[in-house]
């Protein structure tokens, strides 16, 4: 019935049967949390909290408060939207792209790559709406009728399909990870005793949506999931090439070029691949998930690292290759400046980052360790967001007039609003671990015969 | 005779896609398998159609590009045509291009959530709904196969040569 082949290593470890499965998943949903959660929690709450105030000062008084000048209107907002919106991009690539391929590894991991997106979308979106300075405005994005006559959006600009592209985006892959939520709330509905939790029980119910498991709809459930996985593939290659367009269809030096979209594709799965390695690694650990989330896996998640992260590094040499072949001298200066002008250290940071340290991923004991991959990831992360900044900032504080060159300086509200962020996100990717099945199990349970560790032996 | 509605409840996936086929074979009608996972060939042993799921996502997505080519048509070109960075505004075909990401995203807009929003429908689930697997487990590790019929002893000897390791039974008034 199941192919089994030898040569594939288990992607289950353990003498799991699907009772066990089930056990696991639903294990921290039934139990308490532990010390490191509570302590991660706390510092996220005050961050998050930390964030609140820092928004709400810039709401009350203004943008002013942050470090913009006349020359540089966009710097660590626009840095961070983008930043948030490429870690966005892994979830929905891991299980769309990776199930259109059946890639079997891609099942352990969905669920929090999925939740991920979610949670880092939410954080990009808010970027650009405090941005506009009274977000209650923010409506004006959509092409409503209003009362301003003909006032209507304009389909011409980048920053509409922006608008366009991340709201799909993000209620596509909301909708993406529920359908294949439903399934796994069901297991834990039904894993719940009422008379012990009275309330979870009718919250996993209404979570589950009567959620039963006949035959005709785990038939809709895969057509569905399938046809999602199609949609949502090249879904995910167009968010970030429309987001490259904000830059690539403007005429500053350093922005306008051709390179931009695959570039930034690129770098958002790099960026996303590593946001995903630095939280599972942590959670395998928090909520005992080493049988499910296994070195193998971590091995895949790096392999892609180091492609993804080659592929920027491409990209980097290409740019500066192209701003000398262009003969165009602003757009030469724009790249001499960028890696020897007042912003080299944000550039060789990025350089490091993002081109030299992935190249250790070649050999296999450093990539099957973890606290190597766990550092590496981090390094990915810092070296994806200097990327942004050096795009954003360098490209902008020195233009075509020499009288208004600057420099961008962040304020602590700038400072308070892009870590208050991180703790924003903190604090639901940490309700969500508590609270959600964390794994697809439903699907895992598909590849128990064909990749657990108990039936390899047995073979 | 008084119909009754027996419940078997397998331990393998493998058996229960046994079992269906020899029920099938022996022309018992069975009610309906729940499982906790998708099981591999399992429609196609039941004998259930094709799900169309997927044409309908295809036609909705067909109707977001059109509801996107008039919305841009309308709002760019009739109600207020405006020279933007230069960009033609006299006619649709002109000034299109520069809507292509607004029709391909209101394309896929349109087919996902249309066709979940049927996949809903068609298999009643919204919150609210009540579950109806006959028994908890199965959506843990068991595999529960519901026929009705009249003739007890008979299915219970074709049960167990399925392999089944449990069978319930109810009567229906």
């Amino acid at each position: 019935m199941h192919k089994r082949a030898s040569i594939r290593e288990p992607l289950i470890l353990g003498e799991k049967s699907y009772h066990d499965i089930t056990v696991d998943i639903a294990k921290p949903v039934e139990g308490k949390a532990n010390r490191l959660w509570w302590i991660v929690f706390g510092v996220s709450c005050v961050l998050f909290i930390w964030w609140i105030l820092c928004v709400g000062y810039t709401v009350g008084t203004g943008i002013g408060v942050w470090g913009l000048n006349k020359t540089i209107g966009w710097a660590w907002d626009i840095t961070n939207f983008v930043w948030w919106v490429g870690i966005g991009h892994a979830g929905t690539l891991i299980s769309a792209v990776l199930l259109l391929f059946r890639q079997n590894w891609r099942l352990s991991v969905i669920r929090s790559a999925e939740a991920m997106t979610i949670f880092a979308v939410i954080q990009a979106a808010m970027f650009p709406g405090i941005h506009m300075g009274r977000p209650w405005l923010g409506y004006f994005v959509f092409p409503i009728p209003n009362e301003y006559g003909s006032l209507w959006v304009n389909f011409n600009s980048p920053l509409l399909w922006d608008v366009f592209a991340i709201s799909t985006y993000f209620s596509v892959s909301l909708v993406f990870w529920y359908v294949g939520l439903i399934p796994d709330f069901a297991m834990i509905r039904d894993k719940v005793s009422e008379k012990i939790w009275p309330m979870r029980k009718k919250v996993y119910s209404i979570l589950s949506f009567g959620w039963s498991g006949r035959a005709k709809d785990w038939q809709r459930f895969e057509e569905v999931s399938l046809v999602l996985a199609g949609l949502a593939t090249p879904l995910v290659f167009s968010v970030h090439s429309i987001v490259s367009f904000d830059f690539a269809t403007s005429v500053i030096p350093g922005w306008h070029t051709t390179i931009f979209p695959p570039y930034f594709v690129a770098g958002a799965v790099f960026s996303g691949f590593a946001m995903v390695q630095t939280l599972l690694l942590v959670m395998r650990k928090v909520v005992s998930l080493e049988d499910y989330i296994t070195i193998k896996h971590i091995e895949y998640m790096n392999i892609i690292i180091m492609l993804t992260g080659n592929l920027v590094g491409i990209a980097y040499i290409t740019e500066l290759f192209m701003a000398w072949y262009s003969g165009v001298e602003f757009e030469q200066y724009a790249f001499l400046n960028r890696f020897s002008g007042p912003y080299w250290w944000a550039y060789w940071s990025m350089m490091t980052c993002n081109v030299i340290s992935p190249q250790l991923m070649w050999f296999k004991k450093l990539r099957t360790n973890i606290v190597f991959t766990f550092i590496l990831a981090l390094f990915v992360n810092i070296g994806m967001w200097f990327e942004r900044f050096v795009i954003i900032v360098t490209s902008l504080h020195r233009d075509y007039l020499p009288s208004s060159w600057s420099m961008f300086s962040p304020t602590f509200v700038d400072i308070g609003i892009f870590v208050g962020s991180i703790g924003f996100f903190f604090v639901i990717f940490l309700l969500y671990a508590r609270t959600f099945p964390v794994i697809a199990q439903a699907e895992l349970k598909t590849i128990l015969k064909s990749y657990g560790e108990k039936y390899k032996v047995r073979k | 005779m008084d119909k009754k509605r027996f419940y078997a409840i397998y331990d393998d996936e493998d058996d229960v896609l046994n079992a269906v086929k020899i029920i099938k074979q022996n022309n018992i009608s069975i009610v309906d398998v729940f499982t906790p996972f998708p099981i591999h060939g399992l429609d196609h042993a039941l004998g259930l159609n094709r799900t169309r799921l997927g044409i309908t996502a295809f036609i909705y997505g067909c109707i977001g590009f059109i509801v996107a080519l008039t919305m841009t048509y309308y709002i760019m070109i009739i109600d207020w045509p405006q020279n933007i960075g230069g960009k033609p505004s006299f006619a649709y075909y002109l000034n299109m291009p520069a809507f292509v990401p607004i029709l391909f995203e209101m394309t896929v807009l349109f087919a996902a959530h249309l066709m979940v929003i049927t996949y809903f429908f068609r298999s009643k689930l919204f919150p609210g709904q009540k579950a109806s697997n006959p028994d908890v487990r199965t959506t843990d590790d068991k595999f529960l196969i519901e026929i009705e019929s009249d003739n007890s002893k008979d299915i219970n000897d074709l049960l167990k040569k399925t392999g089944v390791s449990e069978v319930k039974m109810q009567e229906i008034n």
